[in-house]
């Protein structure tokens, strides 16, 4: 099969969904004849002009609740938050509108709006660009939210999304965008709501979003060699959750690790723990692990940066205190 | 001024190199072409008033009485920079000099310096705030609702939109109607004016009146400086995609620097030999600057844990 890269996966989903539906339209700061921040909508300014393509002023509380506008219309809105650190400016419209129209509405709006975005840290770039802040649309109900970690689920889930007559926050992380894989030439999509095991193994569970599946794969690969199976589960979408499939690789291995570049305090890896702990309880050897990123905001130095976050290193020490 | 000038754009030159060569991590956003506004507005600035600053910072910090060896080892991400390494070039801060910090978030220190000009009012102090900010920044809510806010409660507050015609990629055109920034002063009673940001005697005069209106009590105002930035928007972006070489090279020909020079020689007011020594002084200050960066000690790791609370 064909490799394609993350951010052309991306760009992928966004054109042929474009194709596909003239309602689809992107709006976002710098996507136009600049391609984003980081080069994802390249190209398709040309292909889809400046109607379909809009460059916004610096207005993230616009830009969210213009896509709300347009949506409510029946068109379906892909905006772009540049970094998900400046999304504290559209917290209002996120939560307070596109979130609970719906429900406050007794039923009747439908809300086809995508916002991206991306996250995450690794290239000091600060406390204001490098921030995992997933967990604050997780905690919204209203809000689908999706975290892939790779190419081929990247354009799936975007498809999906974006077919979706739901809002959904998807969360790109910035270290991926060069990453390869396999990709089909053909049209398909990955549902919303379905995790995917990445690695089978007996002996642990490890739970990993984002950048960090593949932090977990490396880590698994390495514990490998001391005789230790690792099964990698990515829940590629956060709201809905996959509990059953977590839940599964519980039952199977009866330890586990959940592993997020997010701070630990009501993360995802919290919520995950709560849920294996309220359903699974008496399935675990051990207690649950957490591995994540220190709770301070994101330093500049690469050398406290790598601190802070988490790396194999981390990883690989909290699979063999949960196998003690 | 000259020599503050000089140092700003040596500063960012070198900066710019140091940072191709690998030496600096993060991104960097140099101010090079919009140093006559940096210091055309500091000038006037004493110790005590304070300035709120941008992505695009080294210039007001500088200007303001930043040291560049504590610069220079913020950006090496080292122990010694004015942020001890957490901060970066996007965050350089201090407060005994009235640096109330750049910032990362476009907008985020219009409405800081209305509180800080507020606290300087409740004190019954003779100090200002100065608002740095650039043309994009006019359209955030932020904007806003701190020039709104400046005008209602009369705070000794002036407002300095670099305005160099881009906000990254998205030319003016694009992103805003109104021909003049200042225009948007109008809508909140702001006295608003005009100066030529290329021209460091025009930032000076216009800035003058401003601050001291804002001295004396008579309430914030409003000036927009136009300019240009020489470079891309980061030091990774050629800057080419969205703006054309001719239309960079009409402004470089404009260049702060070379205009100031021309006339300081022009007007008799200093030599060109003077002129070369201020710029030899700069360039081993600067020198000394990077080497104490490279020698300073990398922050312990530790120390990430430090400065999240009081
Ligand atoms: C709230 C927010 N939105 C977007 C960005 C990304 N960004 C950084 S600088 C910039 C352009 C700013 O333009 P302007 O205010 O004119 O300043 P200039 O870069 O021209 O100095 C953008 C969009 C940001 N840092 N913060
Ligand atoms: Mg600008």
């Amino acid at each position: 099969m064909r490799k394609i890269t993350y951010r052309e996966a991306v760009r992928e989903a966004l054109r042929e969904e474009m194709i596909r539906d003239a309602r689809v339209f992107l709006l976002g700061e710098d996507i136009a004849e600049f391609g984003g921040s980081y080069k994802v909508t390249e190209g398709l300014l040309a292909e889809f002009g400046p109607e379909r393509v809009r460059n916004t002023p610096i207005s993230e509380a616009a830009i969210v609740g213009a896509a709300l506008g347009a949506a409510l219309m029946g068109m379906r809105p892909v905006a772009e938050i540049m970094y998900i650190d400046f999304i504290g400016i559209a917290m209002d419209q996120i939560v307070n509108q596109v979130a609970k129209v719906k429900y406050m509405f007794g039923g009747k709006a439908r809300v086809p709006l995508v916002l991206r975005t991306q996250g995450g840290g690794g290239r000091s770039s600060g406390a204001q660009h490098a921030q995992s802040l997933e967990a604050w649309f997780v905690h919204v109900p209203g809000l689908k939210v999706v975290m892939p970690s790779t190419p081929y689920d990247a354009k799936g889930l975007l498809k999906s999304a974006i077919r979706d007559d739901n809002p959904v926050m998807f969360i790109e992380h910035k270290l991926l965008y060069a990453t390869q894989g396999e990709v089909p030439d053909a049209d398909y999509t990955v549902p919303l709501g379905v995790a995917d095991v990445k690695r089978d193994g007996r002996d642990i569970t490890v739970v990993a979003t984002s950048r960090v599946v593949h932090l977990a794969m490396a880590a698994a690969d390495r514990l490998a060699t001391q005789g230790i199976e690792v099964e990698v589960v990515d829940p590629r979408t956060l709201v809905p959750l996959d509990e059953e499939a977590i839940l599964a690789s519980v039952k199977k291995t009866n330890r586990l690790v959940i592993a997020q570049e997010a701070t630990p305090r009501c993360s995802v890896a919290s919520e995950i723990a709560a849920i294996v702990t309220e359903r699974a309880f008496d399935d675990l050897d051990a207690p649950i692990a957490r591995v994540t990123a220190l709770p301070t905001p994101v330093p500049f130095a690469p050398a406290l940066e790598q601190h802070v976050l988490p790396d194999e290193e981390k990883l690989i020490a909290a699979v063999h205190a949960a196998l003690q | 001024m000259y020599r503050q000038m000089a140092r700003i754009r040596m500063f960012e030159e070198r900066a710019a190199e140091l940072y191709r060569a690998g030496e600096l991590p993060g991104f960097l956003h140099s101010s090079v072409g919009q140093e006559a506004v940096a210091v055309g507005v500091c000038a006037h600035l004493t110790p005590g008033d304070v300035i709120t600053s941008t992505h695009r910072g080294h210039g007001h910090v500088i200007a303001k009485g930043a040291r560049l060896d504590r610069m220079m080892a913020e950006l090496y991400a080292r122990e010694t920079g004015y942020c001890r390494g957490k901060g970066g070039s996007m965050h350089i801060a201090d407060l005994d000099l009235g640096i109330l910090g750049a910032n990362g978030i476009v907008g985020g220190g219009i409405p800081i310096a209305v509180g800080a000009a507020l606290a300087l009012r409740l004190r019954g102090e003779r100090r200002v705030a100065v608002s740095f900010f650039g043309d994009g920044a006019t359209n955030t809510g932020a904007f806003h609702e701190g020039l709104n806010l400046a005008a209602a409660w009369e705070v000794p507050c002036v407002f300095v939109c670099e305005n160099n015609e881009y906000a990254e990629s998205t030319s003016r055109r694009v992103h805003q109607r109104v021909k003049d920034v200042v225009t948007r002063a109008v809508a909140y009673d702001l006295p608003g004016t005009i100066a030529d940001g290329m021209d460091v005697f025009s930032v000076y005069a216009v800035v003058g009146e401003a601050i001291a209106r804002a001295r004396q009590g008579r309430g914030p105002s409003f000036v927009e400086a136009k300019t240009y930035r020489f470079s891309g928007h980061h030091l990774g972006d050629p800057g080419t995609a969205y703006r054309s070489k001719e239309e960079v090279e009409v402004h470089r020909r404009r260049d702060p620097i070379k205009l100031f020079r021309e006339k300081l020689v022009r007007e008799g007011l200093a030599s060109s030999a003077e002129l070369e020594a201020i710029d030899g002084e700069v360039a081993a200050e600067l020198e000394q600057a990077v080497r104490f960066a490279r020698e300073s000690p990398l922050p312990k790791p530790e120390t990430a844990l430090e400065d999240i609370y009081s």
